[in-house]
């Protein structure tokens, strides 16, 4: 289990750094979003990873670790505000600047030059 | 008055929540009067808590009843006291300059003014790493939907890139923490601070690994080279007054760095006592020639004062690796001086942009300024303080930590570097100052009466130049004590922890 979940969460890392790297604004949104994923999977793993084991102090003799769980669903409510700010955003900057490249200088630079 | 603690982060939210309801959502003047109230609450509740912190006794405040380590702590030194202080006060700057007319260029500034405010008191006052994390989002969010305020293509383009950029290193964040959890089994600095002294092996690597990731996320806010290309485009395309604001942000990594390496990774770590200075060291000098080279070859003033944060940022981190008390005294009465003289300057700039017409705040020939005596005074004087000229107080934050690096023995690169970089300053602000104020174009001055909100806020912030080095003694008193309590890690967990400590 320890091997498949360090595969997902490497797999989901390097998807995401692989788009971030691409120059338009909606792989680098999906990027974002892929490196979340991941690092909630790994917040998660941080408590261990361990099987039938009651989630909730006090009903059981054996209990994983709350506290990882928490900390994930934070991370989750944030990165959901903060991804929906960032769709918003390059929605409006693709209607204000009329592409959605994130080297947005690139294009001004050449209007320059003429 | 065991709820003071928490007030300085109640106090913006409820005047958040209260700015968007009615009648103050709809109705300008009623929204103007409740912020500017709160803001004053604000300041006089931050003020009630520094004056408690200057007993020396650490404040703590278990959010919930729940006890340390497991619940959030909120702790309030002097350090941070002081701080939310300091921001408490810049807000309340920046609410009087925002009524000339700024706050109505786009919708909700005073909620998102205020809702920052929250943000920056919460991330000073934390004692608790993943709160500090949520704290980071709030401010950010915050500091989003600020940038956009009165938005033109400029300012999408720069925020799509700000934003970008603090999600990454949001991400990296979470990666650090889960890292420092999943090894030290807790999140609270002062109980990581305890546990850190027992690790033996491979965990060492990992704690290692998570402090370094940690120092990478504190770098990006702070703008630390390689980290702070984002900053002079940002904090340039920003509304004045909404730059004047930020200028605590990148304070708000300095104080990350200073808190988390003096306390978790303090001289109880062992082989990771402070792990920061071997990459903080060179990185600081560099981003110091860095931004001095940036004011160099700015073409606006805005862009100007935006690399004087770089090299502000650049001297603080610079300090913060000489790792003494005398230095962390030093460093603290030195980022008082920066954030509120920046501020200052945004303010000044934004003025200035607004009587030269079209050509804001480039600098080339325009229209004399309407306002020359007044604006060109508090130009001569923020500039002789932000350079470092004597009797201001950027003089006085200059000679300590000169002085101090050489106490650390650093002073053969300290030295020649910052003081050709104040050298360098001084030129290119004349030149500004000499652009801005004296070469004009044929055309004639434009009648744009400043509001007496604006010029009142520009004044307040301009006066604490010299007040800072009046009462240098006064304050240098008072963050020497601060640096001691930050250096005392011992006395720290033990007001954290209490008698939880003695069990183990």
């Amino acid at each position: 289990m320890e091997l498949l979940y360090a595969c997902c969460v490497g797999v989901l890392v390097s998807c995401g750094i692989f788009l971030l790297l691409r120059a338009r604004t909606f792989p680098v949104v999906l990027g974002l979003t892929m490196l979340s994923y991941a690092v909630n999977l790994f917040l998660f793993a941080s408590g261990r990873l361990v099987v039938n084991q009651a989630a909730v102090l006090g009903y059981s003799t054996s209990y994983s670790d709350p506290l990882p769980q928490a900390l994930v669903l934070t991370a989750i409510v944030i990165g959901f505000a903060m991804t929906a700010f960032v769709v918003i955003l390059a929605i409006r900057g693709r209607a204000d600047l009329g592409h959605d490249h994130v080297h947005m200088a690139f294009p001004k630079l050449k209007k320059g030059n003429k | 008055m065991t709820h003071l603690t928490i007030l300085p982060i109640l106090v913006p939210m409820l005047a958040g929540i209260l700015l968007l309801l009615p009648p103050s959502g709809k109705n300008l003047k009623a929204r103007r009067f409740t912020s500017l109230t709160m803001a004053l609450v604000s300041l006089f509740v931050a003020g009630l808590l520094f004056n408690h912190s200057l007993t020396g006794e650490i404040a703590v405040y278990a959010i919930g009843n729940w006890q340390a380590p497991y619940g959030i702590v909120l702790v309030a030194d002097i350090m941070a006291s002081m701080l939310v202080l300091l921001t408490s006060f810049l807000a309340l700057c920046c609410v009087i300059y925002s009524l000339g007319g700024d706050d109505e260029a786009g919708s909700f500034f005073h909620p998102l003014l205020h809702f920052l405010l929250l943000g920056v008191n919460g991330a000073f006052l934390t004692g608790d790493l993943f709160n500090l994390f949520v704290f980071f989002e709030v401010l950010l969010i915050a500091s989003y939907a600020l940038l956009m305020h009165s938005s033109d293509k400029q300012k999408t383009q720069a925020a799509i890139h700000y934003v970008v950029l603090n999600l990454i290193g949001s991400s990296i964040f979470l990666i650090a923490l889960g890292i420092m959890y999943g090894v030290l089994g807790t999140l609270n600095i002062a109980d990581m601070a305890h546990k850190i002294a027992t690790l033996s092996g491979d965990d060492v690597a990992l704690v290692k690994i998570g402090g370094l990731l940690l120092l990478v996320v504190f770098a990006l806010k702070a703008a630390v080279i390689p980290l702070q290309f984002w900053l002079p485009a940002t904090y340039s395309a920003a509304l004045p007054v909404v730059a004047a604001m930020f200028a605590i942000m990148t304070k708000v990594g300095v104080y990350s760095i200073i808190r988390v390496y003096n306390t978790v990774f303090g001289e109880q770590a062992g082989e990771l006592t402070q792990i920061d200075s071997t990459w903080l060291w060179p990185a600081a000098l560099v981003t110091i020639a860095f931004g001095t080279l940036g004011v160099l070859a700015a073409k606006g003033f805005r862009q100007v004062i935006a690399n004087l944060v770089v090299v502000s940022v650049g001297t603080l981190v610079a300090a913060v690796t000489f790792n003494s008390q005398h230095a962390t005294g030093a460093a603290l009465y030195y980022l008082i001086h920066s954030t509120l003289i920046t501020a200052g300057l945004f303010l000044l700039a934004g003025l200035v942009a607004k009587q030269r017409g079209k050509v804001g705040d480039r600098l080339v020939p325009a229209r004399p300024i309407a306002n020359p005596m007044l604006l060109g005074s508090c130009f001569i004087l923020l500039v002789l303080s932000v350079v470092g000229m004597p009797p201001l107080s950027g003089f006085v934050g200059k000679v300590w930590l000169l002085q101090a690096s050489m106490a650390a023995e650093l002073h053969t690169w300290f030295w020649p570097l910052y003081l050709v970089s104040s050298l360098l300053v001084l030129i290119s602000m004349t030149r500004a100052g000499s652009q801005l104020f004296w070469r004009h174009s044929s055309k004639q001055a434009i009648e744009v009466k400043l509001s007496r909100w604006q010029i009142s806020a520009l004044l307040l912030v301009a006066s604490c130049a010299p007040l800072l080095s009046l009462f240098a003694g006064v304050i240098s008193d008072v963050t020497m004590e601060a640096a001691a309590q930050i250096h005392d890690v011992s006395t720290y967990s033990n007001a954290v922890l209490g008698k939880s400590m003695e069990g183990r």
